[in-house]
């Protein structure tokens, strides 16, 4: 298991699993809000096709939670 | 380096292509997106060794050009290669409904992606809903996670032609049965003929209404269900961002190709999923004929087993359509596009000031702009401006980072 923090929170995860799975199965379904209407976003594909999911990850902007494998230590945040 | 054949995708297609491949002496590159090869179907699965295969991994390919006889395949990397196997794969088809994009409405494919390659149980208490086959493994696939499926719900009405078509495939009739007894003996009913037609909650999903709907998809006796995660699917669309970049015949939305995998321009090959959707089975057997479009003559059997397998596949088409009554579960503040907010009204307005197809739609209103270039509502649109989906031409079939671009001049112009 490795531990990252979500907004300061911390996450754990198995060796492998993307940071949007980890947050989901932590009960983190949404990690940021739309635009216009200021919907709730998390998961929705899971495969990397529809971009609902995106977040920054150690500063980076615009990551897919489902594509970015979470290592120990990441600082994550919506 | 440059390789005789780049395989793009390591599903059950590339993964067979590059082992036969290599197995004949070609120098072959298997490039995928994710860490691991296998692709959604294989997924969590262990995987073989490949020998006298490079193994690219963690490789988004963004685009394919060809250069003074050669295929550029380019990604993190760049691979040359004198032959390019295209083998991408699907995504799922969903369709719009009130509330489906509210936390814990999940597609089908995502679900059980969730469970075999996350290793995580995506709900508590589920609903699946949707049209065609691929909802029975989703289904078994949650419950043997421990999940609560409480419906699965089949939007089409059985089908004497599916019948007929799993009656001449023994080893798809055991699949679905083996589907049924265990649904059967976890009490989970299978209803034909109803549909997830909206999603409630403030945050995440709280409830779903499922309706009993006409053969045309119209609904009517609703009735709510308490459910925290939904999962929905209307079958796959094909990701054929890349041949459509090399400009390959399509039909529908699919890679055209012959016996061999051959596409419509010399050198491109295709296989699996991206030549239309027939499951594993079939993608195993279109892989292992695409070598030999490089090298030695087809084996008549696979021949066969190809026929008789994209027959199967073409009986799953007819028999699972997606019919024109979902545009009744709309409401006028119904998102159709998820990335821009594009909701129903917002496409009727639009077409009322002449965007009569999808593209005047897109410049108009939006739908198709955002992050995902279409790939979620793009059948939506489609069918809401009366016509058929077509595959969406994207110049940059991931996304990238100009630093990306950068890199990419300074590799050509070293």
């Amino acid at each position: 298991m490795i531990v990252f923090r979500f907004e300061g929170r911390p996450i754990t995860a198995e060796e492998g699993q993307s940071i949007g799975a980890a947050l989901h199965a932590a009960g983190i379904r949404s990690w940021r809000t739309t635009r216009f209407g200021g919907r709730p976003r998390g998961l929705f594909c899971a495969i990397g096709a529809c971009f609902d999911c995106l977040l920054t990850v150690n500063g980076a902007p615009d990551q897919r939670a489902c594509q970015t494998v979470a290592r120990a230590g990441d600082e994550v945040s919506g | 380096m440059s390789y005789d054949l780049a395989v793009i995708g390591a599903g059950p297609a590339g993964l067979t292509a590059a082992r036969v491949a290599a197995k004949r002496g070609l120098r072959v590159a298997l490039l995928d997106a994710y860490a691991t090869t296998g692709g959604q179907f294989l997924r969590g699965t262990a995987q073989p060794r490949l020998t006298g295969v490079d193994v690219l991994l963690g490789q988004r390919v963004w685009a394919v050009e060809k250069s003074a006889g050669a295929f550029l395949v380019h990604a993190s990397t760049t691979v040359t290669a004198a032959t390019l196997l295209v083998a991408t794969g699907a995504h799922d088809r969903v369709i719009p409904f009130p509330g489906w994009d509210l936390p814990g409405v999940l597609t089908a494919g995502g679900a059980q992606a969730l469970v075999k390659g996350e290793r995580i149980r995506p709900g508590e208490e589920m609903v699946v809903a949707g049209t065609g086959p691929f909802l029975l493994p989703v289904a078994v696939t949650l419950l043997d996670a421990g999940v609560r499926v409480k419906e699965v719900l089949e939007a089409n009405r059985p089908s004497p032609r599916m019948a007929a078509a799993l009656a001449r495939i023994p080893s798809k009739a055991t699949e679905a049965l083996g589907y049924a007894r265990r649904l059967a003996e976890a009490r989970v009913p299978y209803r034909t003929g109803h549909a997830v037609v909206a999603a409630h909650g403030e945050d995440s999903v709280e409830g779903v209404t499922v309706a009993k709907l006409t053969a045309d998809w119209k609904p009517y006796a609703w009735r709510t269900v308490d459910c925290d995660t939904v999962a929905v699917g209307y079958g796959f669309t094909p990701q054929a961002d890349l041949p459509l970049q090399l400009g390959c015949a399509f039909s529908g939305d699919h890679v055209v190709t012959d016996d061999r995998q051959r596409t419509s321009v010399e050198g491109v090959l295709a296989a699996g999923e991206v030549t239309g959707v027939a499951g594993a089975p079939s993608a195993v057997v279109e892989g292992a004929l695409a070598v030999h479009a490089l090298v030695g003559e087809p084996p008549p059997r696979l021949l066969a087993e190809k026929a008789r397998l994209r027959r199967f596949a073409r009986a799953l088409e007819l028999s699972y359509p997606v019919r024109d009554g979902w545009r009744d579960w709309l409401t006028p503040d119904t998102v159709v596009c998820r990335c821009e907010e594009v909701t129903l009204r917002a496409i009727d307005e639009a077409r009322d000031l002449g965007a009569h197809d999808p593209r005047t739609l897109k410049l108009l209103a939006r739908p198709g702009m955002g992050w995902c270039q279409g790939r979620m509502c793009g059948h939506a649109v489609a069918r809401l401006t009366g016509h058929e989906p077509a595959p969406q031409k994207r110049p940059f079939a991931q996304p990238i980072t100009l630093a990306d671009l950068t890199l990419h001049d300074r590799e050509d112009n070293a």
